[in-house]
C-alpha cells in the first residue's frame, strides 16, 4: 500500500490532458478491478457450495460479495469525483463502467435485502449462492447492454493493442491493483475469521443452554 | 416427452385458477391503463415522442413485476410448493410452467395495453412488438425464478422489486433500443441472447431455490 501510495505520489508522469486529477485513476480503476475480483471469488464460491457441498462455502461467498459492494461503493465515489474534476460533472450517464457500477451495486445491495430476509439454514445458502451466481452473469449482460446504449466520452485505456500507458504508468498501476488486493484480501480474511468466530461462539452457547 | 407434460399441466393449472378466481388479470389490465394515463399528465405537450416510447418500457416492466408479486401467492398460501417439490417430476418445470402461465398474462395484458398505447400517444412500430415480445420472455423467465426466491423470503412484496428491477435494466436498454433507435435490430439480436443466457440459468438452477 504504502509503496504504491508513494508511486503515485513520485513517480508517475503527470497526464498531459488531465494533469494532476489524474492520479485518482490509480486508485479508481484497481478498486473496480478489485470490486470484479471480489464479486467473482463470491460466485465461484457460491458455486462450490452449489456443486461440492464444501462446508463453509456460503460464508465465504457472503463475505467476498460483502467486501465487493464495499469496494464498488468506493468505486462509485472515486469515479464520481474523477468525472467532476475531468469533465465538470459528478455525474455521466455517457461513462459505461460507472453505469455498470451502479447496476451492480444495485443489485448486489439486493443480495444483502435477500439474505437478511430469509432465516439461517441450508435454504438461505442456496437463494444467496444462487443469485451470486446470477451476479457474474448480470456483469457481462450489462455491460453489453449499457455499451449498447451509449456512446463513448469515458478513455477507454485497455483496447486490443494492450495497455495504453507508458511503462512508469502502468507499473504504478499494476502496484497499486496489487496493494487493493492485497487490502481486499486482508480484510476478507479478518471478515470471515469474526463471522467463524461469531458462529462458533454461538454453537457454544447453544451447547451450553 | 414426460417433461413437456409436467410443465403443461403446471401452467394450465395457473391459467385455470386464474379463469375462476380472476384476481391478476384484471388487476394487471386496469394498472397498465392507468399508468399509462399517469404518463399522459407526466410529459408535457411538446415533449418528443421518444418519451412516450420509453414510459412503454417503464409500464410494461411495472406491470410484470405486478404479476410476479402474485405468482406464488397460492403456492405459499396453501402450501403447494410442498407438494410441487414432492411431486415426481423435474424440479425445473415448476420454473417453466409458472413462466408460462405468468408469459401468458403478461402478453394477454399488453394485446390491451399496446393498442391503448397506440391509441393515447402514437402508433406502435413493427419492431417494438418484436422487441415487446423477446423482453416479454426474458421478464417472465427472470422474473418468475426472482418471485420464487421472494416468495421464501419474510419480506416477499419488499425484496421482489429489488431483486428484479437491476436484473430488468438490460430488458429495459434492449427494449427502449429496439423501439427508438432507426436500424436497431442488433438490439433485438441483444434481447434474444439475454432471453437464452437467463433462461439457461434459471433453468440448471431453480432446482436450488426450492429445495434445501
Amino acid at each position: 500500500m504504502v509503496a504504491a501510495v508513494a508511486l503515485i505520489a513520485y513517480y508517475a508522469p503527470e497526464d498531459a490532458d488531465q494533469g494532476l486529477s489524474q492520479k485518482i485513476f490509480y486508485f479508481h480503476v484497481p478498486i473496480a478491478l478489485t470490486a470484479y475480483a471480489c464479486f467473482g471469488w463470491g460466485a465461484w464460491k457460491a458455486l462450490r457450495h452449489l456443486w461440492k457441498r464444501q462446508p463453509g462455502a456460503d460464508l465465504e461467498s457472503y463475505v467476498a460479495i460483502h467486501h465487493g459492494v464495499i469496494f464498488g461503493a468506493m468505486t462509485l465515489i472515486t469515479g464520481s469525483i474523477w468525472a467532476k474534476i475531468s469533465w465538470g460533472v459528478w455525474w455521466a450517464w455517457s461513462s459505461n463502467q460507472l453505469v455498470l457500477f451502479l447496476v451492480l451495486f444495485l443489485f448486489y445491495s439486493a443480495y444483502f435485502m435477500l439474505r437478511f430476509s430469509v432465516d439461517d439454514g441450508p435454504q438461505r445458502a442456496n437463494l444467496c449462492a444462487v443469485y451470486a451466481l446470477f451476479g457474474v452473469a448480470l456483469i457481462p449482460v450489462s455491460f453489453l447492454a449499457i455499451r449498447l446504449a451509449n456512446d463513448f466520452i469515458h478513455p477507454t485505456v485497455f483496447t486490443s493493442q494492450g495497455p495504453q500507458m507508458s511503462d512508469s504508468m502502468f507499473l504504478t498501476f499494476c502496484v497499486s491493483w496489487a496493494a487493493m488486493l492485497a487490502l481486499a484480501s486482508t480484510l476478507y480474511r479478518v471478515e470471515l475469521a469474526g463471522k467463524r468466530l461469531d458462529a462458533r461462539l454461538r454453537e457454544l452457547r447453544e451447547l451450553l443452554a | 416427452m414426460t417433461y413437456l407434460a409436467d410443465v403443461a399441466a403446471l401452467a394450465r393449472k395457473d391459467l385455470l385458477l386464474e379463469l375462476r378466481a380472476r384476481e391478476t388479470l384484471p388487476a394487471m389490465a386496469l394498472f397498465v391503463i392507468a399508468a399509462l394515463v399517469i404518463f399522459h399528465f407526466a410529459l408535457p405537450s411538446g415533449s418528443s415522442d421518444l418519451a412516450a416510447e420509453g414510459l412503454l418500457w417503464v409500464a410494461i416492466v411495472f406491470t410484470a413485476l405486478l404479476g410476479l408479486a402474485r405468482a406464488f401467492v397460492a403456492e405459499r398460501e396453501h402450501a403447494v410448493m410442498d407438494g410441487l417439490v414432492l411431486a415426481p417430476c423435474d424440479r425445473s418445470a415448476i420454473w417453466l410452467g409458472k413462466g408460462l402461465a405468468v408469459l401468458g398474462f403478461l402478453a394477454t395484458v399488453e394485446l390491451i395495453g399496446l393498442p391503448a398505447f397506440a391509441i393515447f400517444f402514437h402508433g406502435v412500430g413493427a419492431r417494438t412488438i418484436a422487441g415487446v415480445a423477446l423482453a416479454d420472455v426474458g421478464i417472465c423467465a427472470v422474473g418468475t425464478f426472482v418471485a420464487a426466491m421472494a416468495a421464501a423470503s419474510r419480506t416477499r412484496e419488499l425484496v421482489l422489486p429489488l431483486l428484479f428491477l437491476p436484473l430488468a435494466i438490460p430488458v429495459v436498454i434492449g427494449g427502449v433500443g429496439a423501439s427508438v433507435v432507426t436500424g436497431g435490430n442488433r438490439y433485438l439480436g441483444f434481447l434474444a441472447l439475454y432471453d437464452a443466457v437467463f433462461a439457461i440459468i434459471c433453468w440448471a438452477s431453480f432446482e436450488y431455490v426450492v429445495t434445501e
